[in-house]
């Protein structure tokens, strides 16, 4: 029930000349899938997995955990780390492809569990691409003067749609969480979120389906390599050319975290040297939305992210959709 | 452009996406069997080959092409065709 106080009086901002991401926070579940977990399961092994997507271990959420309880966890790591109270936040976003249902959605769930009292609460669903999509769209509503500061998070709890006896996709996905605290530049300070290039490919859309209430994860995995390996890599220079960055620039690349092959593939392509290439896959797996923010909170927590540097991000999976931006590493 | 220039170009191509040294690339090896390149790996040759070729091997045709004699004759074949 909604009391009078938590209907917020609106009022908009001045428009904002750009945003920048305060912090990130991250969440992975407790339960470690191993390969060789898998490979008691299913026709596998951790050689062949290692191979094929490079992954070693991966994160899986509990029975009783899902999407909101681990969008809450990420959400609220970056929001303590951004050093604002959640009376700051007026809008929060999640990103995500995963939820058991589909009402309510999890960002006015999340935003309540949090104490963030009636701001703008919304879901994207841009599978694996959506944290840059919900980056982008929070940026806007920054510059655009409807909200001020803004939480983004993608969660996913990706192994509810995993039919554990398809040893293609069974390997590859896993669950987690991550969140980026969004506010606006100091007046004349250049933005922090560069523009967007995004877009999408309905002419694949059966590549990568989720086909109903019943049905797993189903993807044309060949098909989806050649695209991400071929389509990709132009969309992340044309990033960095709207940000006015060169590649050469970039402190890190951190591209959704689909498959190492794919992303060594793209960076290989780009011109982005291995060792600035983002691999949380490893250990983490393939997390859909949550992987870019996830994998940006634990580079931050182990302090490997330069304050300051250009990062570029690339997201991509189902539709299939895709957006790239550069920010600015708080 | 003669199979043995297109062979020769294979070659090249498996070398370097796949590490199998170019002289091990012979007409008949088969790519999963004696070269041990996995279905990832023939995507990526694919796509190298339609850079240096300029001839498309799709997905569902890629599937049919097993041995290193596959791919030679339907890249001519299909260079023929477009010239």
């Amino acid at each position: 029930m909604t009391s009078p106080a938590q209907v917020r009086s609106f009022s908009p901002y001045p428009p904002a000349g750009g945003a920048r991401v305060l912090s990130f926070g991250g969440y992975q579940p407790a339960n470690v899938l191993t390969n060789d977990d898998l490979a008691a399961m299913v026709d596998t092994s951790d050689e062949w997995i290692r191979s094929r997507v490079g992954i070693v271990s991966r994160r899986v959420a509990g029975p009783d955990e899902s999407v909101t309880d681990m969008a809450v966890v990420a959400g609220g790591k970056a929001l303590a780390a951004s050093g604002l109270s959640p009376a700051d936040i007026d809008l929060v976003i999640v990103a995500t492809c995963s939820t058991e249902g589909s009402l309510p959605n999890v960002s006015a769930v999340v935003a309540h569990r949090l104490g963030i009292v009636a701001p703008g609460a919304y879901d994207v669903n841009a599978a694996c691409a959506g944290f840059c999509y919900a980056l982008a769209t929070a940026s806007d509503s920054i510059r655009a003067g409807s909200a001020r500061h803004v939480l983004v998070i993608g969660a996913e709890k990706m192994t509810a749609w995993i039919d554990f006896t398809d040893r293609s996709t069974c390997i590859i996905f896993a669950d987690g969480a991550g969140a980026a605290v969004v506010a606006p530049v100091a007046d004349g300070e250049p933005p922090g979120i560069g523009p967007v290039v995004w877009g999408s490919a309905g002419d694949l859309g059966d590549k990568i389906t989720i086909a109903g209430r019943n049905a797993f994860l189903w993807q044309e995995g060949q098909t989806v390599f050649r695209w991400a390996t071929t389509a990709m890599y132009p969309i992340a220079a044309r990033a960095c050319e709207r940000a006015g960055v060169e590649v050469s620039d970039l402190s890190v690349f951190v591209p959704h975290q689909a498959n190492l092959r794919i992303i060594e593939s793209i960076a290989r392509k780009l011109g982005v040297p291995r060792e600035r290439l983002a691999d949380d896959i490893v250990h983490a797996g393939n997390t859909s939305s949550a992987s870019i923010p996830l994998a940006l909170s634990r580079m931050a927590e182990r302090g490997d992210l330069k304050p300051g540097s250009a990062a570029l991000l690339l997201g991509f999976g189902a539709g299939l959709c895709y957006a790239a931006q550069v920010i600015t590493v708080p | 452009m003669t199979d043995q220039e297109i062979l020769a170009g294979l070659g090249e191509i498996v070398e370097e996406i796949a590490g199998v040294p170019a002289d091990e690339v012979t007409l008949s090896k088969s790519f999963v069997e004696d070269l041990d390149i996995d279905s990832l790996s023939m995507v990526e040759i694919a796509v190298a080959a339609q850079d240096k070729f300029g001839v498309e091997i799709p997905d569902d045709q890629l599937k049919d092409l097993t041995t290193v004699q596959d791919v030679v004759s339907f890249v001519a074949k299909n260079a023929e065709g477009s010239a």
